[in-house]
């Protein structure tokens, strides 16, 4: 590798050169950044500008440079120098335009700028020019677990797309729940009437087209590798088949709530049946007048919604399936097309009928479907049939109802497999010696349906409720499992024309992914990041905190459990980096080194003059952009912090925050994004660890003895532009009334 | 039970939906109600209502016939058609409610003595009569609509109103004797009876 | 220049000697200055109102409905309707649009005025005052109409039910409509911006036999208007106008009030600020005397 050069480029257009004293900056990249090379330059995006940094590449041999000037997130075209390491000090939106104007702040902000300048360049002397990762994985065929509508779906569109694909299905045909249906709820105008579900012909086209291959009656015995050399094994009637694949899908489906789980509502009994019972009813009338098991005709029928779903007993499902409403809705229209006088009574809380849903439901109404706004408390046997007791919600009485055969409208529950965060302790229990763990591993392990060899447990983590977790708020396509994409009710509740939609996007997602794996890039959210975590491995512990806290399962033990790491299943957040204690992960291009020089970097003022400096740290992600959009709409604040972007709060290592607390900064502030059930957290699981591991970081201040105040987070969103300059000022207010720090000048 | 009322139940048994759709104007807009609600939120006497439009609209599904055409909901109505314009499924909820309170005045099962009932009678009775609405003559009948004795009090309660009104020349007592009319009112009334007539073959009344 | 022809409905509380004589008074002066002829249709009668549902049933109101507009298309052909009473407006417009968009009640009404030898083809076009005002007419010419503008009088517009409701103007919301204001404005008063009763219902006929729940709507609408400055209420219904003022007393005699504020309709605005004396502009025909309005006319 060519030797290291450093250079510096100071920008003085966009007000930079009126608002700063650019000589200073310049003086200060040579003296104490120790720039090889440093240049000012009145407008250094223009083509100028760009063209002399490019010349000194090519002919000054530059390797390294630090461009002060604009925000990291700014210019990114212009300033795009792909063979050389490059930081940013951000002197426009960091500085000239969130302090405030005028000869009084002059100085302040003259320091903030100078600040900026020493950290660029300590950063860029720790930068490596990242080489992609060395382990390319070629294999771009797709792996579809189930048959159904999504899987048969994802699978014909990456087909089309020109992609390979293997579609393991465990019934002995295709078709899944869908090919259950006697109609599905209409996906064309006019939406009116319930419309053929066209199961037949896809399967044949499946079944036919050249690129799919399908194992029937079929499950996935073991899942190894990583996205562009996973490799499967596939069990079938005729025993084990390996299949090489570079990405998944998994469309498992759902299973419908136990009917039986619902005594008070008649699951069980004569003359009760759920959706899927009435379809198979509907099947076998074939368009002629229902009749019940017993064989009589059904003159009426009640569809009672939300059976077992929406409890908040805690009792049956918590949430509601999305598509009962409508499904009921078809159902009811089986009986009116066969014979409108059929009395048909659709009970519901809350009718919920998305999308083009309003239209079908008009067109029952139409029909003489009635819709009592109702909640069923019992259904009970009565003469020939039932007798639905009911709350009547809008005239508030308690009555009821009679009908020769009552459908329960019960929910989805996924086929997810194995919940991790039982599998988990059970794990470490069958590891610990319990014979009794080790038989409950063995019979969980029959329900998974990847069968993952991973260090993290055999199928994808799940959020809630069982379903895959899935980034649902920002990138609904996303698992936790590079290379592994949830299609269809597996990811949540939904319809058939949802799950079609689903399992296009997913089908996308896996594309994208091996494309990646097969160059050595990142996929999401660093899609096209070429840098990977290594580790220095004579250094490690052994302790297991990076394989246990990798949101994404990618790092593996060997033997003796050292940390392997499946660079494309890493997403390159540092989580695993922010989790080591002995700090011996690191990128090329972000390590505990350029951000720890960077904090070291600042010019600390000393106890008496009155200027606190406080560290952040900000998520890229949000918080980072957060800062920027504060000085693009000129929300100002205190010029006593300096922000450093992090990858996500959870590559924060500690080391990080006690090295500046013991170099004289009188506060730290950790802005990432919101954690929880509701997460925004682009890695997921980065912000939740950060907050639990800075929970711990009291302790540390109490040994240095400084007040909890001083290290504080706050969970920002992109939008919070005026949020994040009132809370720094708030911040620095509330340094000023605990005083300066007692450290300062040991360093 | 009125003899309109025994042929109406024979006819429909218990379906009361089907009744309403067939002889209640814009009865077959009552199945399309979504029940929301805003009919009964925006209606300027909504909370004075024995039931909300929705609430009778949910009662027709229901099959509460005798409850809904016995109501005095409907005889609320001042046609302010707040209620049509607010419908987000633009059921003419106004119209349904005036097609409800005449079918249960039709049947004559409708509060007896019912206020707007009395006033809605005098009003058309009135008009019918010469073709134009003689205001005096509306007036004085509505005092007097509960009897003679009530009938002076009501008239001399509303007497500061009344002498105001003539004062203004916005009330002539001279309409008394006479007043507005049409030309041939004799055809006139012929007109309206001939279109009774075709109403109620079509709606199957048989009386 | 040639005035602009109309098909003219009065309407009973129109006529002389009835509630709202002083209405047709008050647009001699406006149509005059603004160059309309209302053209009165021969032998009108009564549109049946909006409470005359329970007794008269559907079509019966129909047919009596459908005479006034026969008659005007028999007489004045090729004029629209225009009505300065919205609820023989609504009536009016409601008959049409239902006969034109259902064959068999077209036919069946044909069947009834047989009886009065008349036969409705459909053609008329019933309109409000109102929009022959804003449509026909506009704010610039109502304004360049001023003689006397009305500086300095701070006035609600009341708009009410049916004049907003269900059909309304065109282009205007029904919750918070506008010309009302920009006409009060147009003749060079203020209108309450923030009046917040526009749209209120007076209580309608429901005046007569619920006159408790009836005067609760007007004395909210009479606050509303004395909370937000107003000096007097103007509005363009007649049964509007005889409520919200004929009931003052009432609701003061019942309720301690001391209500005065006077209610008059657009037309005598309109009549006043293009030079018409008091009388001509209907002002003497109220119980509650807009005494601001008098003097400007003087």
């Amino acid at each position: 590798m060519a030797e290291m050069k450093t250079a510096a480029y100071i920008c003085s257009g966009c007000e930079l050169g009126d608002k700063l004293d650019v000589a200073q900056l310049t003086k200060i990249a040579q003296k104490e950044g120790k720039m090889a090379l440093v240049r000012e330059h009145a407008f250094l995006c223009n083509e100028e500008g760009v063209q002399m940094i490019r010349d000194d590449i090519e002919k000054e041999a530059v390797t390294h440079i630090c461009i002060a000037a604009c925000s990291r997130r700014a210019k990114t075209e212009a300033f795009n120098f792909p063979t050389v390491a490059m930081s940013r000090a951000n002197l426009r939106e960091g500085v000239i335009w969130v302090i405030a104007e005028g000869e009084q702040h002059d100085e302040v902000r003259q320091e903030m700028a100078n600040d900026y300048v020493r950290m660029g360049c300590a950063e860029i002397k720790k930068m490596i020019l990242p080489q992609g990762n060395p382990n390319h994985a070629h294999n771009k065929r797709l792996l579809v677990v189930g048959g159904g509508m999504s899987g048969m779906t994802s699978a014909l569109e990456a087909a089309e797309a020109g992609y390979d694909i293997v579609i393991v299905e465990k019934e002995a045909q295709l078709g899944g729940w869908a090919a259950k249906l006697w109609k599905r709820v209409p996906f064309k105008q006019p939406f009116a009437e319930p419309q053929d579900t066209g199961l037949t012909e896809l399967a044949a086209k499946v079944s036919a087209h050249p690129r799919i291959t399908v194992h029937l009656s079929s499950t996935v015995a073991e899942t190894s590798g990583a996205p562009g050399r996973f490799s499967v094994q596939v069990k079938g009637a005729a025993g084990i088949t390996t299949e090489e694949v570079g990405g998944i899908v998994q469309a498992t489906g759902f299973t419908t709530y136990d009917l039986n789980k619902l005594p008070e509502l008649g699951g069980g009994k004569a003359n009760v049946v759920d959706q899927a019972g009435l379809e198979a009813l509907a099947r076998s009338a074939n368009g002629a007048t229902i009749k019940r098991a017993d064989g009589k005709e059904v003159k009426s029928v009640v569809f009672v919604q939300c059976a077992g779903q929406r409890d908040e007993t805690g009792t049956h499902l918590a949430y509601c399936s999305g598509h009962c409403c409508a499904t009921s809705v078809k159902q009811a229209m089986y009986f009116k097309d066969a014979n409108p006088q059929v009395d048909t009574v659709v009970m519901f809380t809350d009718l919920r009928l998305p999308g083009m849903g309003e239209d079908f439901y008009r067109s029952a109404q139409q029909k003489g479907v009635i819709f009592t706004k109702g909640k069923a408390s019992a259904v009970e046997a009565s003469g020939d049939g039932c007798e639905v007791k009911f709350r009547d919600l809008i005239l508030d009485e308690d009555t009821s109802l009679n009908a020769d055969l009552v459908v329960l409208a019960t929910g989805q529950v996924p086929n997810a497999g194995v919940n991790l965060e039982a599998w988990n302790p059970i794990v470490t229990a069958a590891e610990g010696g319990s014979d009794e763990a080790k038989q409950q591993k063995i019979e969980m392990q029959k329900t998974s349906v990847l069968n993952l060899n991973y260090r993290q447990g055999p199928d994808m983590p799940q959020l809630k409720q069982g379903f895959a977790d899935s980034h649902f708020i920002c990138f609904p396509y996303e698992t936790r499992r590079t290379g592994i994409y949830a299609a269809g009710p597996v990811r949540r509740p939904m319809d058939m024309l949802q799950a079609t939609e689903d399992a296009t996007g997913a089908a996308l997602k896996a594309i994208q992914a091996v494309e990646n794996a097969s160059i050595g890039r990142a996929a999401h959210p660093r899609s096209g990041d070429l840098s990977f975590p290594t580790a220095r491995l004579e250094g490690c512990t052994q302790c297991k905190r990076c394989t246990v806290e990798c949101p994404f399962g990618a790092i593996d033990e060997d033997e003796r459990r050292f940390p392997v790491f499946n660079e494309s299943r890493c997403r390159r957040c540092g989580t695993c980096m922010g989790a080591c204690p002995v700090r011996v992960i690191s990128f090329e291009n972000y390590s505990v080194d350029t951000v720890g020089m960077q904090i070291k970097a600042v010019d600390m003022p000393d106890e008496f003059s009155e200027r606190p400096r406080i560290l952040i740290l900000a998520c890229e992600n949000d918080a980072y952009p957060a800062l920027d959009m504060a000085g693009l709409q000129h929300h100002l604040y205190s010029a006593f912090v300096r922000a450093i972007p992090v990858r996500c709060l959870g590559s924060v290592n500690t080391i990080w925050i006690t090295d500046a607390l013991n170099s004289g900064y009188d506060g730290v502030m950790l802005m990432g994004c919101k954690h929880g059930d509701n997460y925004q957290c682009h890695f997921v699981k980065g912000s939740e660890l950060a907050n639990y591991r800075m929970s711990k970081i009291d302790d540390t201040l109490k040994q240095l003895g400084l007040e909890k105040e001083r290290v504080i987070t706050h969970e920002v969103a992109i939008t919070d532009n005026a949020r994040v300059a009132k809370l720094i000022n708030e911040y620095v207010e509330k340094i000023n009334e605990i005083g300066m720090s007692p450290m300062k000048g040991f360093n | 039970m009125t003899v309109q009322n025994q042929q109406a139940v024979a006819r429909y048994r218990n379906d009361f939906l089907r009744e309403v759709e067939e002889r209640v104007e814009d009865g077959e807009w009552v199945k399309m109600c979504m029940q929301c609600g805003v009919c009964a939120g925006s209606c300027p006497l909504g909370n004075a209502w024995q039931h909300t439009p929705q609430k009778l609209f949910m009662m027709i599904r229901a099959g509460k016939r005798e409850e809904v055409l016995t109501s005095d909901a409907m005889w609320m109505c001042t046609s302010c058609y707040n209620c049509i314009v607010r419908c987000p499924r633009k059921l003419p909820i106004t119209h349904i409610m005036h097609g409800l309170a005449n079918y249960a005045h039709r049947l004559n099962i409708a509060p007896k003595g019912q206020p707007t009932r009395e006033v809605a009678k005098l009003f058309w009775n009135n008009l019918a009569k010469t073709g134009r609405v003689n205001e005096l003559k509306f007036s004085l009948a509505m005092y007097f609509k509960d009897g003679f004795v009530q009938g002076i009090k009501n008239a001399m309660a509303m007497q500061s109103v009344g002498l105001g009104l003539v004062k203004a020349k916005r009330l002539n007592p001279m309409e008394l004797f006479g007043g507005h009319k049409c030309k041939d009112t004799g055809s006139f009334n012929k007109m309206i009876a001939k279109a009774r007539e075709i109403e109620d073959r079509k709606k199957g009344f048989t009386s | 220049m040639a005035k602009k022809q109309y098909a003219y409905y009065p309407g009973c509380s129109s006529q002389k000697g009835a509630s709202a004589s002083n209405f047709s008074t008050s647009l001699d002066v406006m149509c005059d200055k603004l160059g309309v002829q209302l053209n009165e249709i021969p032998d009108w009668n009564c549109c049946g109102a909006s409470i005359g549902y329970a007794e008269g049933g559907e079509l019966p109101r129909l047919a009596i409905g459908a005479r006034n507009l026969a008659l005007a298309e028999q007489n004045l052909p090729g004029q629209d309707m225009v009505s300065g009473c919205p609820a023989c407006w609504l009536a009016s417009r409601e008959t049409a649009d239902r006969l034109n968009a259902h064959g068999n009640l077209m036919s069946e009404t044909n069947e009834a005025l047989k009886e009065v030898g008349l036969n409705f083809k459909g053609s008329v076009k019933p309109r409000h005052m109102v929009e022959v005002m804003v449509e026909d007419i506009g704010f610039e010419a109502m304004k360049q109409a001023v003689v006397k503008p009305l500086q300095g009088l701070k006035i609600a517009g009341y708009v009410g039910c049916q004049t907003n409701r269900p059909f309304g103007i065109a282009g205007e919301s029904f919750e918070n409509p506008q010309y009302l204001d920009k006409m009060i404005e147009a003749v060079g008063a203020e209108a309450v911006a923030k009046f917040d009763q526009k749209v209120t219902c007076c209580g309608g006929a429901l005046a007569f036999s619920e006159p408790e729940k009836a005067q609760k709507q007007i004395r909210s609408i009479i606050e509303s208007a004395y909370d937000h400055g107003a000096e007097m209420i103007v509005t363009p219904c007649q049964l509007c106008q005889a409520n919200v003022e004929v009931y003052q007393s009432e609701i003061n005699k019942k309720q301690g009030t001391k209500f005065a504020m006077p209610v008059v309709y657009y037309s005598e605005l309109m009549s006043v600020a293009y030079g018409g004396n008091a009388k001509q502009s209907g002002l003497d025909g109220h119980i509650i005397q807009p005494k601001k309005l008098q003097d400007i006319a003087k």
